[in-house]
């Protein structure tokens, strides 16, 4: 079965027509379609490139690879962010960060583990500095992290997924 | 130009809306924020109303409500409660101590357990005028922030919201409006320091068609909070700004540009707008007057460049954020090539209380060329983090040392860095400086949004330096060269000196690099992206010079750099190390001390940290 058929037209069109089709509201569309899919279907891209006056598949592409949301690959059910802004970095998010890795076990390079249950990256600021170093898990806010909360954390979330 | 008759008279409105919190008894605050709420303050809520506040009953003829608030600014203290009729602040809150505050409120009795204990006088604070934090801040943009239920328009009301627009729309004179920012000395508080004012105006002769009103609450500077707080907790007074702006230079339309990672600030931003228009406070003809102004929300994506104006607008115009040449005034073809004011949400946050109080007010504080208060984000190695608003004139060891408490843990202060990834660092020399826009751009660094990371004896400053390069390389658009190229290459060479491989020569070579960079962007990222490197080479070349000849981390941070030994003394020969370690570079026989050898080991630090002896040490 081939990606395409797997896009539901309907949502997308659904989508298009809730921005009346206005080529502003590209970024806001694409957040939609990220917000079902959990990524960017290069398909819906192409999609919403050709439906829409004023774009083209491939202006619609370099807005998707340009901000730092917009992911063309699928990231995992739980979405693990370690935040790596100032404030967090001087009270240590990297040991954090390393202990994540280490615990679910990610390939060197890649976001997303194998079985697709989690997807790791940083950001650069949640604005919870007063937290810091915090952890964001599908949009739960983990304050004061140190390496051994991410083991007592992802443990959490496994045995729930037994 | 004429006075106009409003069909809604703010002042009654604000007495009903008083009236209104009259009846809610006493007010229980819970601080209900980002930060707060990941500590569970939803939790405490829900606790005081199964309690049996909120219920319309008299416990000893006190009712009492409990009010989710915005962000009270004293975050490493929470959950935060507050009880102000009683001027008590309780720190710490758990669940399980709701009952007994309840309890004592009944009684009116104090939890002494859960007062905030001063740290320099070690002493615990009754009353919160007596805090510090609290006691040493002048509040204007954040003067609610805390005190109001946010997603509430009458409690906004009751404290004043949408007066000034009132004001502004009986009054009738756009230039009258002009005149009080441009007298008032406000300057952008997003990182320019432009005059207010002036930007105004020059958007007021351009009108005419169509114009724009944008506010920039792409708070991207990583270590800084103080735009999400007024969206957050005090909605109201944004839009309220916005419109008296709108008004000024004769715009109907306004935007929000709100980044993605604040989805509490997008919420109440969008509940504010709609409760307000249904109120007619904002919308068509509002209050009765000709003047109408609609704003939309508009979410980033995720992209730091976006902070800068024309990038900002190309975001909102749904394309890649990348900025352009500034000859190309906004004022005269901005946002869809229309006139377009551009100002940032602390910015906005000033302008209803300037109306209020007049300018004079807002000019009797700060400096001479920095007038009025500025927020900023207190964080690191302080002992109270938090947010905080001071006037322009306070100097960096009072907010360090006053309202921040100190450094953490009896520590050294070593620097703070001001204004993120495009400003600079403060050292010990600089702490008697005022925090004004044109002293520290005197000393290479920017008030900028207002981030203050406080550094210890423990950081180490060219991992900092090498972070913030990391930070903006990431973040370079890619549309100037010097830019794109040239923070790849300084970075290249910051990451070569933490690892110990650095040559001298690398240091004129940063500097140089740095040079291009700034005046080879169009943007300010590019502008101001070697800030850090060329303030921290400035006060502490010593540290990289150490890095480099030496092969030593002053700080002990850098991992490459990194010498663990044993303590031939301290060790009992328990064999733990030797098991910890992963490359097996730990050799000794049972009960006698251990040694490392230090080409095998990776620095990794497990030895260390397993240690029951505290026997192994880093040098």
């Amino acid at each position: 079965m081939s990606a395409s058929s797997l896009l539901d037209k309907n949502k997308l069109d659904e989508i298009i027509q809730s921005y009346d089709g206005e080529k502003s509201y590209l970024i806001a569309m694409l957040q939609k379609v990220q917000e079902i899919y959990k990524y960017l279907p290069e398909e819906a891209m192409t999609y919403i490139g050709s439906k829409v006056e004023g774009l083209s598949p491939a202006t619609v592409f370099g807005v998707a690879t340009f901000y730092a949301q917009f992911s063309l690959e699928p990231k995992g059910k739980y979405e693990i962010k370690v935040c790596d802004g100032t404030a967090c970095h001087v009270r240590g998010s990297m040991p954090v960060l390393e202990a994540v890795k280490k615990k679910i076990q990610l390939q060197n390079g890649k976001m997303t583990t194998e079985n697709g249950m989690f997807s790791l990256e940083t950001v650069s600021c949640l604005g919870a500095c007063s937290l810091a170093p915090a952890m964001v898990i599908n949009g739960k806010i983990y304050p004061k992290m140190t390496p051994d909360a991410v083991e007592i954390v992802i443990d959490t979330i496994l045995k729930e997924n037994v | 130009m004429e006075k106009v008759k409003l069909t809604i008279d703010i002042k009654e409105e604000q007495a009903k809306a008083q009236e209104l919190i009259k009846k809610q008894g006493r007010r229980i605050l819970v601080c209900a924020s980002t930060g707060c709420i990941a500590n569970g303050a939803l939790d405490l809520i829900a606790e005081f109303k199964r309690l049996g506040a909120d219920a319309d009953v008299l416990t000893n003829d006190v009712k009492m409500s409990v009010i989710p608030t915005g962000c009270i600014g004293f975050c490493e203290q929470g959950c935060l409660v507050v009880v102000p009729d009683k001027k008590l602040t309780y720190v710490h809150v758990k669940k399980e101590d709701v009952a007994e505050i309840y309890e004592s409120l009944k009684n009116d009795t104090v939890v002494e357990r859960l007062l905030y204990v001063d740290p320099a006088l070690n002493k615990k604070i009754v009353n919160n005028e007596e805090m510090n934090f609290y006691a040493k801040q002048t509040r204007t943009a954040m003067k609610n922030c805390g005190i109001i239920n946010p997603e509430s328009l009458d409690e906004a009301i009751a404290v004043g919201a949408y007066s000034a627009l009132s004001k502004v729309l009986e009054i009738n004179d756009q230039e009258y409006v002009i005149k009080e920012i441009e007298d008032s000395g406000l300057r952008g508080r997003g990182g320019g320091g432009f005059a207010t004012g002036k930007k105004w105006r020059s958007v007021y002769r351009h009108q005419g068609g169509k114009s724009y009103v944008i506010c920039n609450g792409d708070e991207g500077d990583p270590g800084a909070f103080m735009d999400r707080s007024v969206m957050e907790d005090d909605p109201n007074k944004l839009l309220e700004g916005m419109a008296i702006a709108a008004f000024a230079v004769g715009a109907d339309e306004g935007y929000i540009y709100v980044r993605a990672e604040y989805p509490l600030a997008i919420k109440r931003l969008k509940m504010a707008i709609k409760a307000a228009e249904e109120r007619n406070l904002l919308g068509k003809n509002i209050m009765g007057s000709n003047f109408s102004f609609h704003i939309h929300i508009k979410e980033g994506a995720g992209a730091f460049v976006c902070g800068e104006s024309s990038a900002l607008i190309a975001s909102i115009e749904g394309e890649r954020g990348m900025p352009r040449p500034k000859n190309i005034h906004m004022a005269e073809c901005g946002l869809f090539k229309r006139p377009t004011l551009l100002n940032n949400v602390e910015t906005f946050a000033n302008v209803p209380l300037i109306i209020l109080n007049g300018a004079k007010w807002f000019a009797s504080m700060g400096t001479e060329t920095s007038k009025g208060t500025k927020t900023f984000a207190l964080t690191g190695e302080v002992n109270n983090t938090g947010l905080i608003e001071v006037p322009m004139n306070t100097t960096l060891r009072q907010i360090v040392f006053d309202l921040g408490g100190g450094i953490r843990n009896g520590k050294k202060f070593k620097a703070v860095q001001i204004g993120g990834p495009s400003g600079g660092c403060l050292t010990e020399q600089h702490l008697d400086m005022p925090m004004d826009y044109d002293q520290l751009t005197k000393v290479g660094a920017m008030v900028g949004s207002g981030g203050l990371v406080v550094m210890n004896e423990d950081t180490c400053i060219v991992e900092v330096a090498r972070f913030f390069m990391n930070f903006t390389q990431h973040e370079s658009c890619g549309k100037c060269t010097p830019c794109r190229e040239g923070t790849k290459q300084m970075l290249a060479i910051l990451e070569r000196i933490v690892k110990g491989q650095g040559k001298m020569e690398d240091l004129d070579m940063l500097e140089e690099l740095g040079h291009v960079i700034k005046v080879g962007s169009l943007c300010g990222l590019g502008k101001s992206a070697p800030n850090p490197v060329l303030s921290t080479l400035k006060y502490f070349r010593d540290e990289y010079i150490a890095h480099i000849k030496d092969k030593k981390c002053p700080a002990g941070v850098c991992t490459a750099l990194k010498h663990y030994e044993i303590e031939a003394d301290k060790c009992k020969g328990c064999t733990k190390c030797a098991r910890n370690c992963p490359v097996g570079a730990i050799e000794g026989t049972i009960k006698e001390p251990h040694k490392i050898n230090q080409d095998k080991c990776i620095k990794c630090g497990a030895c260390k940290d397993n240690c029951p002896f505290k026997a192994i040490v880093t040098k």
